[in-house]
């Protein structure tokens, strides 16, 4: 019996998420004495497969095929489905983003196997197997039994941590998946990647602004401190609705989900649907000049005042800090 | 072509979730129930598709799995313009016990287009789409952000890990949307209500499912300590806090 992450890459590349599963993985070998096999899908050099054994995988399973290029959901799932049996593997790991919550149900039903989307923390118990995920938009948790047997998790972002890598090498083993009988129904016609942007979903800070910022030439504000930090920028759901920021932006229960290291919070009053997605993150810093404003339920810092004045002045003060 | 569009009733987002029978069951009291924002959206998409098909779509149907509790809310779905409902006479469990309601039901029937939200604003299980795939063996398409039918072709964005890809879809299918699928969820208009209360809504009896997960208890994350509030002119001080205190910056 093994334990299997879902490794993804972006370009060949494995991101921090990626790290921050098998650092999970390895809590969870350890507690039920199993190694961790990983699997990766699509052109990933043995380097960078390498590192996926410095985070605790002992063994690669490297899939390649043209016809995976496609990200068809059915046929992922069928190479991934495989791979488990061959493996007996009875704990499957995604990430809680776009791929895993495109693959992990569908594996799901298709294995009968119990699904937790969106976990905190290891199981408190193995048998039963008893493990804690968000529920109602992160406004509360809840303790899951599965009954199944075999597992699927998706690990929430920034919920555990990355582990220091070591310098084990995985055993990296190439396959070939046997897809050839099955026909997709999708046929790719452009793609339209982002780039020089850090994506949110991979920031560890993020500057954010709401309706307060008055207008989006306001905005630069907010680029400048975010460059200074090395943050991605953010929105809340009437700026993106009023198209003064992209919808990639949106954060909030509608959105997207974030949980990084420091979110600075600018003219967003809080309501709940915008907190339900940044309510995990490590320390929250708001910027209002409104005293009431709920927002400073949830944050740990405040300053009060207008973000005219706010940011600038923030922006000056981290530059000496940094110079000092 | 025929549209089916998956809707679950859930919680108002503004609701202050609470806990009750030692914080094994939502508190259900005082909760104004809502079809679920990522399934409003979908069904917008696929009442606007269909005005603009010339004819070529020629039902909206809307499924629920649900007691009769849950007709206000697929009342609502008529109301804003589907054409008829389903509702499995069941109250739901978990996604893969909901998800096989949904299959069953579905089986003897023939949809080109299936909608399912991406999310659903209660358990947050965001599957029951795709495990609906799976049990009808068919395509699935997630966190798809545009929906577009072009002489014949059903054209979709799907938004990836740092982009987005533009997809041309053989039907059947299942579409997982998300934001951007439609901008504003339709308000039902008056005739619509009218409309709404004679429309068929076809009540199935459930199948026999498991279940693959419990939620056993609840618990509302830990209240955040009080907020510590700097003056404009005292940001420096914050500045130090964040860097040496926090270790943010």
């Amino acid at each position: 019996m093994t334990l299997l992450v879902y490794t993804e890459n972006r370009e060949g590349k494995f991101k921090k998420a990626t790290f921050e599963l098998l650092s999970y993985a390895q809590e969870l070998a350890k507690n039920i004495n199993t190694e961790i096999v990983a699997l990766s899908i699509g052109d990933v050099s043995p380097d960078e497969l390498n590192k996926l054994g410095n985070y605790g995988a002992k063994k690669v399973f490297s899939v390649k095929d043209e016809k995976l290029d496609l990200l068809d959901n059915k046929i992922y799932t069928a190479v991934i489905a495989d791979i488990l049996e061959k493996e007996n593997a009875k704990i499957i790991i995604f990430p809680d983003n776009l791929s895993g919550r495109a693959l992990a149900p569908r594996l799901s039903a298709k294995l009968k196997a119990g699904l937790v989307s969106g976990v905190v923390d290891i199981p408190s118990s193995y048998d039963p197997f008893i493990i804690k995920n968000k529920v109602f938009t992160g406004k509360a948790y809840a303790s899951v039994k599965v009954t199944s047997d075999i597992k699927i998790l998706t690990l929430s972002q920034n919920s555990f941590g990355i582990k220091d890598p070591s310098s084990d090498t995985p055993q990296i083993e190439d396959i070939k998946p046997d897809i050839s009988c099955i026909d997709s129904n999708l046929k790719l016609l452009s793609v339209d990647m982002v780039t020089g942007k850090l994506l949110l979903t991979d920031a560890e800070r993020v500057v954010s602004g709401g309706r307060g910022m008055r207008s989006p030439e306001n905005w630069n504000l907010i680029e400048e401190l975010a460059e200074l930090l090395g943050a991605a920028t953010a929105c809340t759901r009437p700026v993106s609705d009023e198209g003064w920021r992209p919808h990639d932006e949106h954060v909030g229960q509608t959105g997207k989900i974030i949980a990084p290291e420091l979110y600075i919070a600018c003219g967003i009053s809080g309501a709940i649907q915008h907190v339900g997605g940044i309510s995990s993150s490590k320390v929250i810093v708001a910027i209002n000049k409104d005293p009431d404003a709920p927002i400073f339920e949830v944050a740990d810092y405040g300053i009060l005042g207008d973000f005219k004045n706010v940011l600038p002045e923030l922006t000056k003060a981290i530059k000496e800090t940094k110079g000092s | 072509m025929k549209i089916l569009v998956c809707i679950s009733d859930v919680p108002d987002t503004t609701t202050k979730i609470k806990f009750t029978n030692e914080n094994k069951e939502l508190d259900k009291t005082g909760i104004q129930w809502v079809i679920n924002p990522w399934d409003e959206l979908a069904l917008t998409r696929a009442l606007e598709l269909k005005e603009s098909s010339g004819g070529e779509i020629e039902s909206i149907t809307v499924i629920n799995v649900g007691s009769a509790a849950s007709e206000p809310t697929i009342r609502k779905a008529l109301a804003m313009g589907a054409d008829n409902a389903i509702r499995v006479d069941i109250e739901p469990k978990e996604s893969y016990f909901v998800a096989y309601q949904l299959a069953e039901a579905i089986k003897p029937r023939e949809f080109d287009i299936i909608l399912a939200g991406l999310d659903s604003a209660d358990y947050n299980g965001a599957s029951v789409g795709g495990m609906l795939a799976e049990l009808l063996d068919m395509a699935s398409v997630s966190a798809v952000s545009a929906l577009n039918i072009e002489e014949g072709k059903v054209l979709v964005n799907r938004e990836i890990e740092g982009g987005t890809q533009k997809l041309e879809v053989k039907t059947p299918f299942i579409a997982v949307v998300q934001k951007g699928i439609a901008i504003e969820p339709r308000i039902p208009a008056m005739r619509g209500i009218m409309m709404a209360r004679t429309k068929p809504l076809e009540v199935v009896e459930p199948s026999n499912a498991n279940c693959l997960t419990e939620n056993l208890v609840y618990e509302l994350p830990q209240p955040k300590g009080a907020c510590r509030i700097f003056k404009e002119e005292d940001i420096k001080e914050l500045v130090e806090v964040l860097h040496k205190e926090a270790k943010s910056i």
